[in-house]
């Protein structure tokens, strides 16, 4: 075999080593010296990023933590869509539910990198829960229905026009959980919601299962803070902007990261909200400001 | 909108549309909260009528039963303000009531609508009451209600209106419980836009003057209200609070919290002193009420302002931890390490923007940041094969009850006895000692020791001797402070004493005392029994010489085991 060949032939190997998920190069002898190779010999990238493009692959990033982490271009058949994720849905409810389980991918994202720092450090490890999540949510769709109190008390939405619902709205009026003949979680509630966007991103290779306090927690792989850094946190930023709406923040973020939950002299553990946004102890009880600055439009 | 304002639409407005110009404009009163409220407070009660209404079409019991389930004569609305009613009242400051706990309640009060139908057509009403105020067939599990507003151009614009009445929540174990809204709460009381301080006011000053006059049904009601309200305030402080464990900055605690604290707890203090009053007077009337009836129903109000004290002193505890749970939260929230620059901030300039836009609108950033979250997946290439196996698969049956209990073989566990009959047999032969001659403890040792030793059974263990010996000391010990009163009342002629005369006991295993063991006559009870009492008495001073050999520690006796 020459060497162009089997050149090619160990791009490809790489490329195959990216598209299994849940395999790190920490793992696997081969993969990590392919990466490495990668990483030394502009050569074997550029016939790597090659490759990947023939396939329908962008290739986001390469690192000795994540591996290789290919993302599916528009048309490529390895690229999940909505429609194949939220398919079981139907009837009313379908568009309702498309939406509340992308809305749930963005939210566990904006957990699990509560701070823009948290994106950029490649070191960071969040940590997130399914209640936490659901929670976060609610306290956000709180603060927007606050600050909709304030044009009109009565102000309901029109009864002929879903489409044009604040999507806040659908979230908050979706039950967050509900008891079903066999204990199983309520799929169509916003925390089975929750539970199906993390468990599907187990299943990816971005989340990692650490245990099941607080409906099920998680903590984050340097996969998927690459994904969401390189890719979806840009592409939807950009539907935004087309839609008109910018955001000015400072950069300094808008939610504080707190480590724990305080104990109050003399106190004792009846303090500890069942709804409060994490468990103690994991860097996700965290806290949505105010912030007059993100005003929207 | 301008809200209080009431003009016809008429006059100022020019007509619209050609098209509306023959019809006349609609007249209604544009911005009426009023109106609006009262098409709210409408709808809510909708659920309840529903429910008698739909009753006609619950599926009755099915072909079998030969009555197919009359549900006629159960009072479905009845039922589910009862429901309301049980999951309000056991609403706690962090919890709710349970399912079954409210079933069990509804129950009984389906079964006296009912008396001669099945127990389990009771059971069935009773959760299908309770499932349909959940609404539990609705994905959002809630209702909703259309109305109408007029707008200043004649317009009339429906909106819906959407509403739960219970709603189950899950602890952090992940039990699942119900909570009434505030809007169940409405139906009930019928009142939420009234001020709450006021109402309750106005609740108890009712209630002490119906007592006053003995009209206890009407007070009972009363007090029930009065208890309504109490859940509502605690509601809108647990509210706050858990705003503020999230956000210090989300609550305006400058003013709006202590003045609302301060409030609360001149409310409480207030009805503390009122409801123990109200308490002394209903007690006094029950106490003095002749008519059966009255008395009961006088009863039944002591409970039910026991309760709203109960939730007041809860209420207040709470209201003192307020402004800990404020400070702590600051120090937690405020002393953070803010985050260094950079990245984009996902909470911020994504997610709220996007909850913030209209449904339709929203769906495009939303839908366009999942791919690129989710990352890629390999397409699955199905097997023929695997397909066969796939669709002959039986389906899974899920047991409801999981894995079977094993039963447990218990047997019941008995502890060895320290020494053996034949060890017991030798001790108590060697301390059946004559009354008149007391003997060492270090020479029944010795005995003991010997007589195992050089003893008939040759194939006793090594340790036989020393065994004896351990339980001889440890007879000795007890014999110490012999319990006198039960070996009198047994009817024995001697019992066995023991005494320290001070001579220590030079023994390779035991150390202490060396005690003097004998045997004392038991006499009549009215004497004393001669050194019995004495060795009760605790340890004397050991410098204090007495004629008598003294009672006093002779303990320390150690075995080396």
């Amino acid at each position: 075999m020459s060497e162009a060949l089997r050149g090619a032939q160990d791009a490809a190997r790489l490329l195959s080593f990216g598209l299994r998920p849940r395999l790190v190069p920490a793992r696997e002898p081969d993969y990590r010296e392919l990466v490495r190779r990668y990483l030394a010999d502009d050569g074997f990238a550029a016939l790597t990023q090659a490759i990947a493009a023939g396939l329908g692959l962008i290739v986001l990033d390469v690192s000795e933590r994540a591996g290789i982490v290919p993302a599916g271009a528009a048309e490529s058949a390895f690229t999940v869509r909505i429609g194949d994720y939220a398919r079981r849905a139907g009837g009313e409810h379908r568009a309702a539910d498309r939406l509340l389980h992308a809305l749930a991918q963005l939210a566990v994202a904006a957990l699990a990198f509560p701070r823009p720092a948290d994106l950029a450090d490649a070191s960071y490890v969040g940590r997130v829960s399914v209640h936490g999540v659901d929670a976060f949510v609610r306290e956000s769709c709180r603060l927007l229905a606050e600050r909709c109190d304030g044009d009109d008390l009565t102000l309901d939405p029109p009864v002929d026009a879903p489409r044009l619902e604040a999507a806040w709205r659908l979230y908050a009026r979706r039950a967050s959980t509900g008891s079903t003949r066999d204990a199983r979680r309520l799929a169509g509630s916003t925390t089975g919601i929750v539970a199906r966007a993390m468990n599907f991103l187990v299943d990816s290779g971005c989340l990692v299962h650490v245990g099941d306090q607080a409906g099920g927690t998680f903590r984050t792989t340097g996969r998927y803070q690459v994904q969401v850094r390189e890719l979806a946190a840009d592409a939807a930023f950009e539907e935004l902007l087309a839609l008109g709406v910018v955001t000015v923040t400072d950069g300094s973020g808008t939610l504080q990261v707190r480590p724990d939950e305080p104990t109050l002299p003399g106190s004792a553990a009846s303090l500890g909200s069942p709804d409060s946004p994490g468990s103690p102890g994991s860097p996700d009880s965290l806290g949505s400001t105010d912030d007059p600055e993100s005003a929207d439009v | 909108m301008s809200e209080a304002m009431i003009e016809p639409t008429s006059s100022p407005v020019p007509p619209p549309v050609a098209s509306s110009m023959s019809s006349p404009v609609a007249m209604g009163l544009v911005g009426d909260v009023g109106m609006v409220r009262r098409l709210k407070a409408l709808a809510l009660t909708q659920p309840l009528h529903d429910l008698d209404v739909r009753k006609a079409h619950l599926v009755g019991a099915g072909a079998g039963d030969e009555s197919t389930a009359d549900f006629s004569r159960y009072a479905m609305a009845e039922l589910g303000l009862h429901a309301i009613d049980q999951v309000t009242v056991s609403m706690d400051f962090d919890h709710g009531a349970d399912h079954d706990q409210v079933l069990r309640r509804l129950v009984p009060l389906a079964a006296a609508q009912a008396p001669e139908r099945p127990a389990a057509e009771h059971e069935r009403v009773a959760s299908w009451v309770l499932h349909s105020l959940i609404n539990v067939g609705n994905v959002n599990r809630g209702f909703d209600a259309g109305y109408g507003t007029v707008h200043a151009d004649g317009r009339y614009v429906r909106r819906r209106f959407d509403f739960k009445l219970l709603v189950e929540l899950a602890d952090p174990a992940g039990d699942i419980y119900l909570r009434a809204t505030d809007e169940a709460v409405t139906v009930l009381v019928g009142a939420l836009d009234t001020d709450i301080t006021s109402a309750q006011i106005a609740a108890e000053v009712a209630l002490d003057t119906l007592i006053r006059r003995g009209r206890l049904a009407d007070a009972r009601a009363a007090a029930e209200a009065a208890r309504y309200r109490t859940v509502q305030y605690a509601e809108q402080l647990r509210g706050r609070l858990e705003a503020t464990r999230r956000n210090v900055l989300a609550v305006d605690w400058l003013e709006a919290m202590p003045t609302l604290i301060d409030e609360a707890l001149h409310h409480v203090e207030q009805r503390y002193r009122y409801e123990n009053a109200i308490l002394t007077h209903i007690r006094r009337y029950r106490d003095s009420a002749d008519d059966p009836d009255h008395k009961r129903q006088a009863a039944d109000l002591v409970t039910i302002v026991g309760d709203c004290i109960r939730r007041h002193t809860q209420l207040q505890a709470r209201l003192l931890e307020a402004g800990g749970v404020f400070r702590a939260e600051q120090d937690r929230q405020q002393f953070a390490v803010s985050s260094a620059r950079g990245g984009i901030d996902l909470h911020a300039e994504l997610l709220l923007p996007t909850l913030a836009l209209p449904a339709g609108a929203a769906e495009r950033p939303a839908v366009a940041f999942f791919p690129g979250a989710v990352g890629v997946r390999t397409p699955r290439a199905p097997r023929v094969l695997d397909l066969v196996d796939l669709l002959l698969r039986p389906p899974l049956d899920r047991e409801v009850l999981g894995a079977e209990v094993v039963e447990a073989d218990l047997v019941e566990l008995v502890e060895p006895p320290r020494f053996d009959d034949d060890t017991w047999a030798r001790a108590l032969e060697l301390l059946d000692l004559d009354p008149s001659g007391p003997r060492r403890l270090s020479a029944l040792l010795a005995d003991a020791r010997r007589i195992t030793a050089g003893g008939t059974v040759g194939g006793g263990t090594v340790g036989g001797g020393d065994e004896v010996a351990e339980l001889v000391a440890l007879l000795a010990l007890h014999a110490v402070s012999p319990r006198i009163e039960p070996a009198r009342q047994a009817g024995d002629p001697t019992l066995m004493i023991a005494v320290d005369d001070g001579t220590p006991l030079s023994d390779p295993r035991i150390g202490g005392a060396d005690l003097l063991v004998g045997r004392a006559w038991l006499v009549q009870p009215e004497t004393e029994p001669e050194p019995g009492p004495a060795t009760r008495s605790e340890p004397a001073l050991a410098s204090e010489p007495k004629p008598k050999p003294k009672p006093t520690r002779a303990l320390a006796a150690e075995s080396a085991r």
